[in-house]
């Protein structure tokens, strides 16, 4: 009882719960286990799992960002309205690629230079960014002219759909970098005790800008695939994504309270998400009881670290 | 004293610190050689801090200067005095706890090429650096995962990886057992040889005799005493030093009749204070409890309040015996608590002070929940007149009072409630200014005279002599004196607040 415990709460519980209840579903649920159903749960992650990497770093920081969902779409709407009048899908890329970093780091600044409290801030930023969305488009969907803007989501590298290779390269670098380079380390250490890093020279305000920024950036590159796999630019698509973000990053044991993450864990936050969601599909549970399961999921979660964080600190005193 | 100047490192030239209502430092000039070990010593509130905080860059003095090696400093923040070598390592440790003990040494400045850090180099500096001053501590360990000591370590294992040449430490050893102080002391003694300037301040007098070169001792934001050297003094003579000072007749005290016991604790015990403890307080006497910060007063008061749980022991109100670990029994039953930190605890910011006063009692005449906006006033404004809260109206914000009159309006709220007949007043008169703490103290002596039995926590000595009828002093979560009104000395009462009791001597 006591070596489970020890287990279950110790760095690798959130694994050791996954692998167990994949190789409960496996046995289970008919379908689960097969190559089409795996690429298509993973395709179902791939905006959620790409957005969580510097959702992460943001809330590691002791930061919060509830604009990513708005972000996405305003940028997918960008690339697709770009590409469109320009005639250059590049073109259109780059574009949304600076609109996502714009609205970070502005995100950023007001949070970290004018000491807006996050929550807040992005609050505001999400309407009006999603405003932006709606404005551009009066509020339709933009359809894709050039078809191979399509390809860049429905292409395939070894039978599998190119983003979810992107997801793939994105959590291996943003593993990277959390715990391979400067910037990881001081995202952790301005979460875990600001002031100590202030003092030891770290520049807090510029990197919770940097932070932000990058967070933008990385949600236009899920927006891109997102409007690319939907054939066109949605003002309304991704709402909601900020909280199925944050529920995934917390089930990986990111802590609110900063200074506390793991890509790992939020691979496998990423991953129970969407197996909840297949499996109900696949089960043919109606779709409104899948918002009762994930809030259920995000409770037990929460109590789950809550544990842990107490154990460990019994095991200091 | 001549040569001794001409050696100076750190020289502190007529410091003075005020702050509203008093004076923190006055003229305090003192010099520490290179590679001294230098003892700071004093009461609570005789200035250490404020000394150590003006060293740190964290606040600035208003008058005199800080010499290092000959140079005047102008620092102006933390991180100007941290550029000048000098760091301070407070009680709460400014490390990262997530990251490793290497990666905490190195923040700031991580060994890397292109924003990748060379993990090889940081964790190998760092090896040899704690095995060069003997810091046993593994380097790629989680500073969560290490003990306070391992911690307190890491933080002085920085302050040398930083250059520091001056490093202060309060009260480092405050959370550490003996073995940790001891291999904190010869870390310690192994700076000292390196030619680092070491401030230690201290309430432990054996500590101070075992560590420090040469010493100073504060009082009442004065210079009570230098000694160039620590050897040629003795733990009396540095005990009279610290209290030496005339009790001035601000209190008040008047003799009053006393009653029966109104509050029994018997061997009342809880996590935070692992010895049983028991005592007693009559109708209309106020029970002082004296310590040093830390040795368990507030906790004392916690569980007799049952805000914490105790884990034996019971606590009786006129015989009754109330229910543990439950405040609102303790409400019940007749008792409140003002707890010592006003403005957390205390205080309702950003509303009235009728609000602030009927907040607990309201409930007794709000029937269905529907408020009874004209009692409340009519409540709010009998407290105002009774306990003098000086103010234009009952619906001025409580943040816009004085220190003195917001704890009037605590003081106001517990007493409308009916029938109290225990309260419990931790810190009654901290930060708040000279004029109002006597006010304060009529109106503990007035509720006494009513029949209360209270219980006044404080870390000021004069404060606790003066308003005690009785004082119960304790020191590292014991019970160590229990002295009569009539044999008040402050001697005696500090010695046994002093931790070590080899300082005792005379008792």
């Amino acid at each position: 009882m006591n070596a489970m415990k020890k287990i279950l709460l110790g760095e690798q519980g959130l694994v050791v719960i996954f692998a167990l209840a994949f190789a409960i579903v496996s046995i289970f649920v008919p379908n689960f286990l097969t190559e089409r159903n795996m690429l298509g749960l993973l395709q179902s992650v791939v905006t959620i799992g790409i957005v969580a990497c510097t959702m992460m770093f943001c809330l590691a920081s002791r930061d919060f960002d509830l604009s990513v969902g708005s972000t996405v779409a305003f940028s997918g709407m960008i690339a697709v309205m770009v590409s469109n009048a320009s005639g250059s899908i590049l073109l259109g890329l780059v574009a949304a690629l600076l609109a996502g970093s714009a609205v970070g780091f502005v995100n950023g600044v007001i949070i970290a230079k004018f000491r807006i409290n996050a929550l807040i801030t992005t609050l505001a930023t999400m309407q009006i960014v999603r405003g932006f969305a709606l404005i551009a488009s009066d509020g339709r969907a933009v359809g894709i002219n050039d078809p191979s803007f399509y390809q860049l989501a429905l292409s395939r590298i070894l039978t599998i759909p190119a983003p979810i290779w992107v997801m793939v390269l994105l959590f291996l670098v943003f593993g990277f970098i959390l715990n391979r380079t400067v910037f990881g380390k001081n995202t952790l250490a301005i979460g875990g005790n600001p002031e100590a890093s202030r003092l030891a020279g770290v520049n807090v305000v510029r990197m919770r800008i940097w932070i932000f920024a990058l967070q933008g950036l990385v949600c236009a590159v899920a927006g891109i695939l997102l409007a690319s796999r939907i054939t066109s630019g949605q003002p309304n698509a991704a709402t909601g994504l900020e909280l199925s973000v944050i529920s995934a990053c917390v089930l990986g044991g990111v802590s609110l309270a900063g200074g506390r993450a793991a890509m790992t864990g939020v691979i496998v936050g990423v991953l129970i998400m969407g197996i909840a969601e297949n499996v109900m599909n696949l089960l043919n549970i109606q779709a409104f009881y899948q918002y009762v399961v994930r809030g259920f999921i995000l409770l037990i979660a929460v109590l789950l670290d809550n544990m842990r964080s107490s154990a460990a600190g019994r095991g200091k005193a | 004293m001549r040569d001794g100047a001409v050696m100076a490192f750190l020289e502190f030239r007529s410091i003075s610190k005020g702050y509203p209502g008093v004076q923190a430092l006055s003229d305090i000039s003192f010099s520490v050689e290179k590679g001294a070990v230098h003892g700071l010593m004093g009461e609570n509130g005789a200035g250490k801090s404020t000394l150590i905080r003006i060293l740190s860059g964290d606040q600035s003095a208003d008058a005199g200067s800080i010499l290092i090696d000959g140079a005047e400093q102008n620092y102006r923040s933390v991180r100007d005095a941290f550029d000048a070598g000098v760091i301070v390592i407070h009680q709460e440790l400014q490390l990262v706890p997530e990251l490793t003990v290497a990666e905490n040494l190195w923040l700031g400045r991580f060994p890397a090429r292109a924003g990748v850090i060379d993990g090889r180099t940081l964790v190998e500096t760092v090896r040899s650096r704690l095995t060069d001053i003997g810091i046993d501590v593994d380097p790629g360990a989680k500073v969560s995962s290490l003990s306070i000591g391992a911690r307190q370590m890491v933080e002085i294992a920085k302050a040398v990886m930083l250059d520091a040449r001056i490093i202060a430490l309060d009260e480092p050893t405050s959370s550490l057992s003996s073995r940790e102080s001891e291999i904190l002391f010869s870390l310690i003694d192994k700076l000292r040889s390196r030619g680092t300037v070491i401030l230690y301040v201290s309430h432990r007098l054996d500590e101070i005799f075992r560590l420090c070169d040469s010493l100073t001792v504060l009082r009442d934001g004065k210079l009570a005493a230098h000694h160039q050297k620590v050897a040629d003094t003795t733990r009396e003579q540095i005990i009279t030093e610290m209290v030496g000072r005339e009790i001035s007749n601000i209190w008040g005290w008047r003799e009053r009749p006393l009653g029966a016991v109104r509050l029994e604790v018997r061997g009342m015990s809880g996590t935070r204070l692992p010895v049983p403890i028991s005592f007693s307080v009559r109708q209309g006497e106020i029970l002082g409890f004296f310590g040093l910060i830390g040795a368990g007063r507030s906790e004392m008061a916690r569980l007799v309040y049952g805000a914490d749980r105790r884990h034996t022991g019971t606590v009786a109100i006129d015989g009754v015996t109330t229910a543990p670990g439950n405040p609102k029994a303790a409400i019940t039953a007749g008792m409140v608590l003002c707890p010592e930190d006003r403005k957390f605890d205390g205080i309702v910011q950003g509303r009235s002070i009728e609000e602030n006063i009927t907040i607990s009692s309201r409930r007794h005449f709000s029937p269905l929940g529907m408020l009874n906006p004209k009692r409340e006033a009519d409540l709010a404004d009998q407290f105002i007149a009774k306990l003098r809260v000086r103010t234009p109206s009952r619906r001025q914000d409580i943040i816009n009072l004085s220190g003195g009159n917001q704890q009037k309006v605590i003081l106001g709220r517990w007493l409308s409630e009916q029938g109290v007949k225990v309260l419990v007043i931790d810190e009654p008169t901290r930060g708040i200014d000279v004029g109002a703490k006597s006010e304060i103290y009529d109106i503990l002596y007035e509720l006494a005279a009513g029949g209360m039995a209270i219980v006044v926590i404080s870390s000021e000595l004069p404060e606790v002599m003066g308003i005690s009828d009785r004082i119960m002093v304790m020191c590292q979560g014991r019970i160590a004196a229990e002295i009569a009104r009539g044999e008040f000395d402050e001697r005696r009462i500090l010695t046994a607040a002093l931790p070590d009791k080899n300082a005792a001597g005379t008792i």
